[in-house]
């Protein structure tokens, strides 16, 4: 739909980062490689998908954080030294942050969709995903919400045993 | 009322009528049946004590300490141990155990577990594969039906303990382990972390899935609590606890803290060749630290079981 499409419209590259293994650094590379990018002059957001264990706002100190809703969707926190890249994360949407999402596929399916489509992301030049371990239905939410838009790829995270 | 969206009456109950979640919540299927809670009870009535290994957090080692949990346990030869693997997505429990290229056969019984010893079974998706780089690519329901398939079909006989280890999260897996075995009873759950805030944000959340499915909490083991090397004996916090660790964690949610490990590259080299780590390093800390938790595991089925016998 036109509405699906406008929020992502200005994103140039989308790029996945992905394990299959849990712990081996996913959460802490999509961080860094954001604020590399950032650093290098691009406008980078980030799309934090793992609804059972949301690393990435803890990691740019904005665990406290909640968001807003704007006429095009929901307004993305703003983070990093000049509060210039994009976040978006169920971290924000917890009322405490010990809180449990304990919820089944379908429920997690429908709140992908969302932040695939709902988030007003403006002009971005990259939009990083992170995701959680394995290849469920985040994994297949996720790429199905976002294959009609400039996917770039993968980055594979691993650790050496 | 909204009746929780992770409880048995997600969907159906009265208050769900007009919810716009009330389809989502309903075609989560909410446990087995009546007529399956039945199946399941007679299957598992021969399980004495289950203990569930749990994290929230993914790569802390529950597999390696569900592995050497079953391991230490069965050492006891009296004792029949089973292990079964519910991690549908990334399958360790097959590698670690040394049984990678088992296949699992069938009897008028039901499914055999693959025998690693003669008193301790293995189960796990990954003994259903035709390749272990095949990726499990399933939505929630399957995952359900198959777990359901493990705790129906295995035929896993008078069971001293089952342990099961579980994938990271808070999800389908987690929800429907706990929603089948209420037909029987489990132990608790063992929590396994590592010192880091960034790992205990995500153990809190187990914390209290746990107390929300009320699953008593036996305690929580902290994996990789520093380094000592072997050369010049110093000792590194590589995962430093910066926000007090494990230790701190329990202290604030009152769970018991039932060890620290030490980090051992032994640990990782045992897990890859399939052998036990107790067996192959005996002299480490690790192992010590491993082999006194498990003790306090065993000591606490011990004492629910008395504690049962005596209510009834």
């Amino acid at each position: 739909t036109l509405a699906e499409r406008a929020n992502l419209a200005g994103v140039r590259h989308i790029v996945l980062v992905l394990s299959g293994k849990g712990g081996v650094g996913k959460s802490t590379l999509s961080t860094e490689l954001a604020l590399a990018l950032r650093h290098a002059g691009k406008r980078v957001g980030i799309l934090d998908v793992d609804l059972c264990g949301p690393s990435i706002p803890r990691m740019l100190r904005v665990q406290d954080s909640a968001v807003h809703q704007c006429d095009s969707g929901w307004v993305p926190v703003f983070v990093g030294q000049d509060k210039a890249i994009a976040l978006m994360s169920i971290g924000f949407l917890l009322e405490r942050p010990d809180d449990a999402v304990v919820w089944r596929g379908p429920k997690k399916n429908a709140l992908i969709k969302q932040f695939v489509t709902d988030v007003a992301w403006g002009d971005l030049d990259f939009l990083i995903v992170d995701t959680p371990p394995g290849t469920s239905d985040e994994h297949i939410s996720t790429v199905e919400a976002l294959r009609p838009h400039q996917l770039l790829g993968a980055v594979l995270v691993t650790t050496p045993q | 009322e909204c009746p929780g969206t992770g409880s048995a009456q997600a969907g159906r109950a009265a208050a769900c009528q007009g919810c716009p979640n009330q389809g989502l919540c309903a075609a989560g299927a909410a446990g087995p049946d009546p007529a399956e809670a039945a199946e399941l009870r007679a299957r598992l009535r021969a399980v004495r004590h289950t203990v569930l290994v749990l994290s929230g957090k993914g790569g802390v080692g529950k597999s390696t300490f569900s592995a050497l949990l079953a391991h230490g346990l069965a050492a006891d030869e009296t004792k029949q141990v089973a292990l079964l693997d519910i991690d549908i997505c990334g399958p360790s429990i097959p590698k670690i155990m040394g049984l990678e290229g088992e296949q699992v056969h069938q009897s008028g019984s039901g499914w055999s577990p693959v025998y690693v010893e003669e008193n301790l079974g293995v189960m796990s998706v990954g003994f259903l594969l035709s390749s272990p780089d095949d990726a499990v690519i399933w939505r929630g329901p399957k995952k359900n039906g198959l777990i359901k398939q493990f705790l129906r079909d295995v035929d896993w006989g008078e069971v001293d303990y089952l342990i099961v280890d579980t994938p990271p999260g808070t999800s389908d897996e987690h929800l429907s382990i706990v929603q089948y075995l209420s037909a029987t009873r489990i132990d608790g759950a063992v929590i396994v972390t590592t010192p880091q805030e960034v790992s205990l944000q995500d153990v809190r959340k187990e914390i209290n899935f746990c107390r929300k499915v009320k699953l008593p909490i036996i305690g929580v083991v902290e994996n990789m609590s520093g380094f000592v090397c072997p050369k010049c004996k110093n000792e590194s916090q590589i995962f430093p606890p910066t926000t007090g660790g494990a230790e701190k964690m329990c202290q604030n949610l009152s769970v018991s803290l039932l060890g620290k490990v030490p980090l051992d590259p032994q640990i990782g080299k045992s897990c890859d060749s399939g052998q036990s780590f107790l067996a192959e390093a005996p002299e480490s800390p690790a192992t010590l630290s491993y082999r006194n938790i498990i003790q306090r595991i065993q000591e606490y089925c011990e004492q629910h079981h008395l504690q049962e016998e005596k209510i009834m």
